[in-house]
């Protein structure tokens, strides 16, 4: 025997933990199926009530969904309105025990009592799914013309769903939507309007057709603002505000885009515009319906002029919510009209230091509108001093806001770059990474700001050592690499410029610093090493500083770091050539930056086979990474500034002579090609160092980092190098997922090939439940691995990889074909997808 | 231009009403969602506005003694009518249970399920009439 509702919630009460009312809980359920099962009538409806109790508890309630049922079947009032409560609570339209009630809906919209139709009214509107929509529509027609008010209002708003469902129905309720107007009862007059509002949002025709309805919009209006008090729709003084509210609305709807409509309407909307009083919180909220419809129709400048006065109003009072909704029309206003907006621009300007989150947030997006190339100067130093006291939960907000905007709208570079190495210092954390890149393609193309631009981050670098985040550190990194020398020799100072006088020694010391700070993002020790290998040719004297400090690192735990330092270490053994490999980096072409990163989930997955445009130039602007492409296509003069540090030097790939010496590839390769420090790498160290200097004339193993555009060092992690003569194809590239194949064969053993699929998606959605089965015919046999992982992260941000064994007992005679079936679940949608595979390189 | 749900919860951020009209959230997600707000709430002080954007919804609250009324919407909604209807539905609470407290509300779950029903559904506001709501609801209690 269960206990009564009442003890369960009191038991429920007296847990004193998490555990014991989990207990409880589970006591009740266990009870609960054993009545469901026993069948015990007499308590149902008590026993639902106790289900919708744990249900708002957050515990699981499935079991007792039929009882609901049961309950709604039965002939009793009590009972049937505790089943449909439980109905709605309990269930929701994916669920196919729904299917069962539509015969007991159809019932009860016959039934005689006003009430039951109403319960199944109420019922139909929450949950119903399109078939029961369709099901029902008959009786739905009927009910709105009934002669009962209760039932009308309730079928009115049954109508929205059903049309929401199954747009088609609209023409069922069009025209009966309109007669409601005539109605003289609030309730139907309110769930009318809003019916008539979703038709015209699922059916544009209808607007037009509405707009002869404007005439009795108007007079519902008058009379609401004319009548005296009436006390049961009197709200503070103000009859009725929530159907004023919705026919203004409407009105806004049926206005925009018809001068008639909006001529028709302009008189009333300045009546309640005037009329209405705004000392209490009903009347501003239709003043602030009346405001938005008056922006949103074709209205007169008087009557904007009037809406914008109540704006002004708005937002000088002191009242957080009514500064709130005036930011917020603003924002919708912006786009219209401007002007308007910007006469408030000091006030909004304000509200961004508003103590209230919500306030700042709203005043944030209204001033990010309201830039433009003449206020940008004003408005972003506002918004800087700002970010010195902003709290962190806002700040991400903000710098991205800053960044976009400094980035529009600059008037020039300098204070383009005094603007954002401002926020880099402030909130360097939550500066993009891609802002900061293109940063630096932007410097790098203003050569009379080099030593300017040195200066000032040498100097915010040294100022903030310990609490620079990754965008400074990178960027002045890569900076001071770059043109250290321009720091010691100094140069003509720009205007209002202090003066710096440091030496070799400070400027390395600098860097070692940076590198010795502890919890170092290996990213930034990586650019570090780089950095100082470049100031070796800046600084002679310094050389044999640097050679130590990179000596440290040679043992480091980070792959990357100790793949760089003893490259480097081993770039010192040639003197002449160490100078040349380390020119300066030629300018960057930023637009083709801006396209690269437009297009960088196309390009960055693209195949490796496919010839890398100048859009790869900057991809990699710190690191060494080259190896998404092949150096040795005839475009290997674009992938040439892949390198920053000028390192691939085919003498194809030397534009204007500027880093590429004299000797040929091959001898490069001689040079380099010492397989002793590296061998901890993998066992093809030699072949990938090749590939490091962009020197390799074989396709890099695209397959395990073609895809990431971010993947700075692909070339330290240990990825099987592809046998130079199976170039890696793409066999299926579908929805942004992308599955490619890249070959390795066993030495002695022609017939057997090593397959790496690896999968990427570069769409937006995450991608769940990845597999790969391949099917091949008699003639080859074939292994699989188990993968790597079955999701794949967005934006190419992960991957997973399988290893598939093939041999073909053929080999010579006939082609790899295979058959694979790829299943995936995108969003909330399974996919299956079905291909062949017959491009595979001839002589697998 | 729909309410999404509509919450009482107390200061402890316990649920005592939960009524959505989105049904994409699980079961656990509501409760999630509903501890996440509440929170968000608490921390805000009595001069700052009613609105705080949480997710996807635009939430507006409002405090009733040791009560807090939430009510998620999305971006078409007027703000401050919402905080009306909340008032008002207070009132009809009130004007039912006769100085409505947060035991009132917790023993006559279904009653309050009831209430809300006649003035909400599907999202949409049906009435605002004290006494329409209430009339079927009293009704049934006379019959009883």
């Amino acid at each position: 025997m269960s206990v009564r509702l009442r003890e369960l919630i009191r038991s429920v009460r007296q847990c004193k933990t998490a555990a014991e009312e989990r207990n409880v809980i589970a006591k009740e359920s266990a009870a609960l199926r054993n009545a469901f099962q026993e069948q015990d009538v007499t308590y149902r409806h008590r026993n639902v009530a106790k289900l919708m109790y744990i249900h708002m508890l957050g515990y699981p309630t499935h079991f007792g969904q039929m009882e609901t049922l049961k309950l709604i079947a039965a002939t009793g009032f009590a009972e049937k309105r505790m089943g449909y409560l439980g109905l709605m609570i309990l269930l929701d339209e994916r669920q196919e025990v729904l299917m069962l009630v539509t015969n007991s809906l159809k019932n009860d919209l016959n039934a005689r009592n006003q009430y039951i139709v109403g319960l199944a009214l109420c019922a139909l509107g929450n949950i119903c799914s399109a078939e029961m929509a369709r099901d029902l529509t008959p009786e739905l027609e009927r009910l709105l013309q009934s002669s009962n008010s209760y039932i009308r209002k309730k079928s009115a708003l049954c109508c929205t769903r059903v049309i929401r469902k199954v747009p088609d129905a609209v023409e069922a309720f069009q025209d009966a939507a309109a007669k409601l107007l005539l109605d003289r009862h609030h309730g139907v007059l309110l769930t009318g309007v809003t019916l008539m509002l979703e038709i015209c949002a699922v059916e544009p025709a209808a607007v037009d057709a509405y707009r002869r309805q404007v005439p009795s919009l108007c007079k519902i209006l008058r009379s609401l603002l004319m009548s005296g008090f009436a006390p049961e729709h009197d709200v503070s003084g103000i009859t009725d505000p929530f159907l004023q509210i919705q026919v203004l609305r409407l009105m806004r709807v049926l206005g925009a885009g018809s001068a008639s409509a909006s001529d028709a309407m302009s008189d009333i909307l300045a009546q309640v515009a005037t009329n209405t009083e705004g000392t209490r919180n009903a009347g501003n909220a239709i003043l602030y319906e009346c405001v938005q419809t008056i922006m949103g129709v074709e209205s007169s400048g008087g009557l904007r002029v009037l809406a914008i006065n109540i704006l002004g109003r708005f937002l000088a009072n002191k009242d957080n919510n009514m500064r709130y909704v005036a930011l917020n029309i603003l924002a919708r206003v912006v786009s219209v009209d401007l002007q308007a907006v910007q006469r408030h621009r000091s006030t909004v300007v304000d509200c961004v230091k508003d103590a209230d989150v919500s306030i700042r947030r709203r005043a944030l997006d209204l001033v990010y509108a309201l830039v433009n190339e003449g206020n940008i100067q004003a408005l972003t130093k506002e918004l800087l001093d700002y970010l010195k006291v902003a709290d962190a939960e806002f700040k991400p907000d903000l710098t991205a806001k800053i960044a976009a905007l400094v980035q529009r709208f600059a008037p020039d570079k300098r204070w383009h770059f005094d603007s954002l190495l401002q926020v880099m210092t402030q909130a360097g954390g939550d500066v993009k990474e891609e802002v900061w890149r293109a940063f630096i393609v932007l410097l790098t193309n203003a050569p009379e700001l080099h030593a300017y631009a040195a200066r000032s981050l040498f100097r915010s670098l040294r100022d903030n050592l310990a609490s620079a985040e990754i965008s400074l550190l990178a960027t002045a990194t890569w900076y001071i690499g770059e043109y250290g020398e321009l720091l010691v020799r100094g140069g003509a100072l720009l205007e209002g410029e202090q003066a710096l006088s440091v030496g070799a020694a400070e400027v390395v010391g600098l860097l070692e610093a940076v590198l010795q700070r502890p919890a170092l993002q290996p990213q930034c020790r990586n650019y570090l090493l780089t950095a100082l290998m470049k100031l070796s040719t800046r600084f002679p004297d310094q050389a044999d500083r640097i050679k130590a400090l990179l000596a440290q690192h040679r043992c480091s735990a980070q792959l990357e770091s100790q793949a760089r330092a003893v490259e480097y270490g081993q770039i010192f053994q040639y003197g002449e050539l160490r100078t040349q490999l380390l020119e300066h980096m030629p300018p960057l072409d930023a637009a083709a930056y801006a396209r690269t990163v437009a297009a960088s989930g196309t390009l960055n997955s693209a195949p490796a086979a496919l010839a890398p445009t100048n859009g790869n130039v900057v991809k990699d602007l710190l690191s060494l990474d080259d190896d998404d492409d092949t150096t040795t296509t005839p475009s290997a003069q674009a992938s040439f500034a892949d390198d920053l540090l000028g390192l691939s030097a085919g003498p194809a790939a030397a534009p204007g002579g500027t880093a590429a010496p004299a000797a040929s590839p091959l001898d490069l390769l001689s040079l380099l090609d010492d397989p002793a420090p590296v061998a901890s790498t993998s066992a093809s160290g030699a072949q990938q160092q090749l590939d490091l200097f962009g020197l390799g004339d074989t396709p890099a193993p695209a397959a395990a980092a073609a895809s990431d555009p971010l993947a700075d060092f692909g070339f330290g992690a240990p990825a099987p190098a592809a046998a130079p003569a199976f170039p890696p194809i793409t066999v299926f590239d579908k929805d942004g997922v992308r599955v490619g194949f890249a070959f390795t064969k066993t030495p002695g053993q022609p017939a057997l090939t090593d397959i790496t699929a690896t999968f990427t998606n570069s769409g937006a959605a995450p991608v769940t439940g990845f597999s790969l089965q391949a099917a091949v015919p008699k003639f080859m046999q074939l292994k699989l691995d188990p993968a790597s992982g079955a999701t794949l992260a967005p934006m190419g941000a992960g991957n997973a990889t399988q290893q598939l064994h093939v041999n073909n007992s053929m080999h010579g005679q006939k082609p790899l074909v295979m058959r694979l079936r790829i299943a995936y679940t995108l969003g909330l949608e399974a996919k299956l997808e079905q291909v062949e595979v017959k491009n595979f390189p001839a002589g697998l | 231009m729909t309410i999404q749900f509509v919450l009482l919860v107390n200061k402890q951020g316990q649920t005592r009403l939960a009524k959505y009209t989105d049904q994409s959230l699980s079961v656990e997600e509501r409760r999630a969602l509903e501890g996440e707000i509440v929170r968000k709430c608490l921390a805000r002080s009595e001069k700052q506005c009613s609105f705080t954007q949480h997710r996807n919804f635009k939430v507006v609250y409002r405090r009733y003694a040791s009560l807090f009324f939430l009510v998620g919407i999305d971006n078409e909604e007027n703000e401050l009518a919402i905080l009306e209807f909340i008032h008002c539905l207070v009132e009809t609470l009130d004007r039912y249970f006769s100085n409505v407290c947060e035991l009132d509300l917790m023993f006559n779950l279904e009653m309050a399920h009831f209430i809300v029903d006649e003035m909400l559904m599907n999202g949409c506001i049906v009435d605002t009439n004290k006494q329409n709501i209430l009339a079927p609801i009293q009704l049934l209690e006379k019959a009883a």
